[in-house]
């Protein structure tokens, strides 16, 4: 069996007097989806965050493919940079850029990070666009876009970096409800071309048809995981039934 | 009491647009574009993390927003030579007018930056952006345009302290003005006319401002 693509181990993270991670490990095979799910104030964000050094944790290690970083080391920008370049993120608020065209977002990273020929940048980013639907949208800007075109583009900005995993921040908990359909057919199809995938989401249904392991977190530690066939069907822990029993009956 | 000399008014206004084009338009130009860059620079500096480099730039500011403007302008025309350093009129006012007006504009400058939402930093930085590029494509373009409202203002504020230089034998409008007043004694004609050079100046200015904010906006919810 071939190493995980992605191995993070012991997080435990701080914010103030506050200990939002307290030793949290998570381990992605690649080409598969993990979900990390549970209550607000879980750390999953967090968790998530760690991942790309948007948030650095006290101590733990992450390594995704062959860049190994130990935050008690305290890394430097460089280092982390180095970290980040490893992944792609889809925000929940999508954090386009604004003042840029949809194209100039997805050219963002290839064309201004990676300083590859525009030209070629803009062909690539054209297919991605098609490959979220948007094909038509290249010359709009952000702002002229529905909600759930602005997080297909934010996905298809992550996926121009060609990173070797995308990392999902609860990416349809800002839409209206009948604009989370798109966003998530658009990830179900990346799953299935074989992306590596870690989601953040309360998406119970996205998990149980897409995710191959489930994580629930609750209190900054990892309370249960397995594939959603056990985790959100037949959960063990009382913490996890309990939290799936509200998200089902909210009343 | 003598009523407006029509003649006097009709035979000044060349002179006092003269005046305008070749003295207050040009420095006022010239130190903006020259304040806004060391304004930007400023602004760097206080975000930049580095407390003695910010230090540096905070102790600035607060030197040039706790002095008069004409006290600043003195101290470069008259008071450098005593230390061996004499300036031409001109050159001083470029100078005392660009550290000026970056003292000022480093606040909206900073201001504005730090208006820009966290959220954008972190996309870009996801993308795999450095700092510096970060900055140049992403923050300062949407900084700009949180800016625009009070760059507008030191601008427009820029044009009437312009008139400041006069004191140092730079020609510019009202210097034009009290060349052509003094001889004859029409004061009230002569300054009330340069008042009106400087009104129109900051109406399209003011008109600018709008236009410029509107066009910025395009792509910002509306």
């Amino acid at each position: 069996m071939t190493a995980p693509l992605l191995e993070a181990r012991g997080l435990v993270k701080s914010f103030g007097d506050n200990q939002v991670l307290r030793g949290v490990d998570v381990v992605v095979p690649a080409g598969s989806v993990t979900c990390l799910i549970g209550p607000s104030g879980s750390g999953k964000t967090t968790v998530l965050r760690s991942l790309n050094g948007l948030e650095r944790p006290e101590t733990g290690t992450v390594r995704v493919g062959d860049v190994h970083l130990d935050w008690a080391d305290r890394p430097g920008t460089r280092a982390v940079a180095r970290l980040r370049d490893q992944s792609g993120m889809v925000f929940q608020a999508h954090n386009l850029f604004p003042h840029l065209t949809v194209l100039e977002n997805v050219t963002s990273g290839p064309v201004l990070a990676q300083g590859r020929p525009r030209a070629q940048a803009q062909e690539e980013a054209r297919e991605l666009l098609a490959r979220v639907g948007l094909a038509d949208k290249a010359d709009s800007y952000p702002v002229q876009l529905s909600g759930g075109q602005q997080q297909r583009v934010g996905i298809a900005r992550a996926l121009a970096t060609t990173p070797r995993v995308v990392l999902f921040d609860e990416p349809t908990s800002a839409l209206d409800p009948e604009l989370v359909g798109e966003v998530l057919r658009v990830m179900q199809s990346l799953a299935a071309e074989g992306w590596t995938m870690v989601v953040v989401t309360h998406e119970m249904r996205f998990a149980r048809q897409v995710a191959d392991q489930v994580l629930f977190l609750d209190g900054g530690v990892v309370v249960e995981q397995g594939p959603p066939s056990e985790v959100l069907v037949e959960p063990r822990e009382p913490r996890t039934r309990q939290f799936l029993q509200r998200l089902l009956d909210p009343l | 009491m003598n009523g407006i000399d029509w003649d006097l008014v009709r035979s000044s206004l060349g002179p006092l647009f003269d005046g305008l084009v070749t003295g207050t338009i040009p420095l006022t130009a010239v130190s903006f574009v020259l304040g806004l860059a060391l304004a930007v620079l400023l602004a760097l500096m206080r975000l930049s993390g580095n407390r003695l480099v910010a230090g540096i730039a905070r102790a600035y500011v607060s030197i040039i927003r706790g002095t008069p403007l004409l006290l600043q302008l003195f101290i470069v025309f008259f008071g450098l030579p005593s230390l061996g350093l004499t300036i031409d009129p001109w050159p001083s006012a470029i100078i005392a007018l660009s550290l000026n007006v970056g003292g000022y504009a480093s606040e909206a400058v900073r201001g504005a930056i730090l208006a820009v939402p966290r959220g954008q930093w972190e996309a870009a930085m996801t993308v795999g952006m450095n700092r510096t590029t970060t900055l140049r494509r992403v923050v300062l373009p949407q900084a700009a345009r949180i800016a625009v409202p009070s760059l507008s203002n030191t601008l427009i504020s820029l044009v009437k302290d312009t008139s400041l230089v006069s004191t140092i034998l730079v020609t510019e409008l009202l210097r034009r003005a009290q060349e052509i007043a003094a001889p004859s004694f029409e004061f009230f004609t002569l300054y009330g006319l340069a008042a009106v050079y400087y009104w129109v100046v900051c109406l399209v200015l003011s008109f600018g401002q709008t236009r410029l904010e509107t066009r910025l906006s395009r792509y910002v919810a509306a």
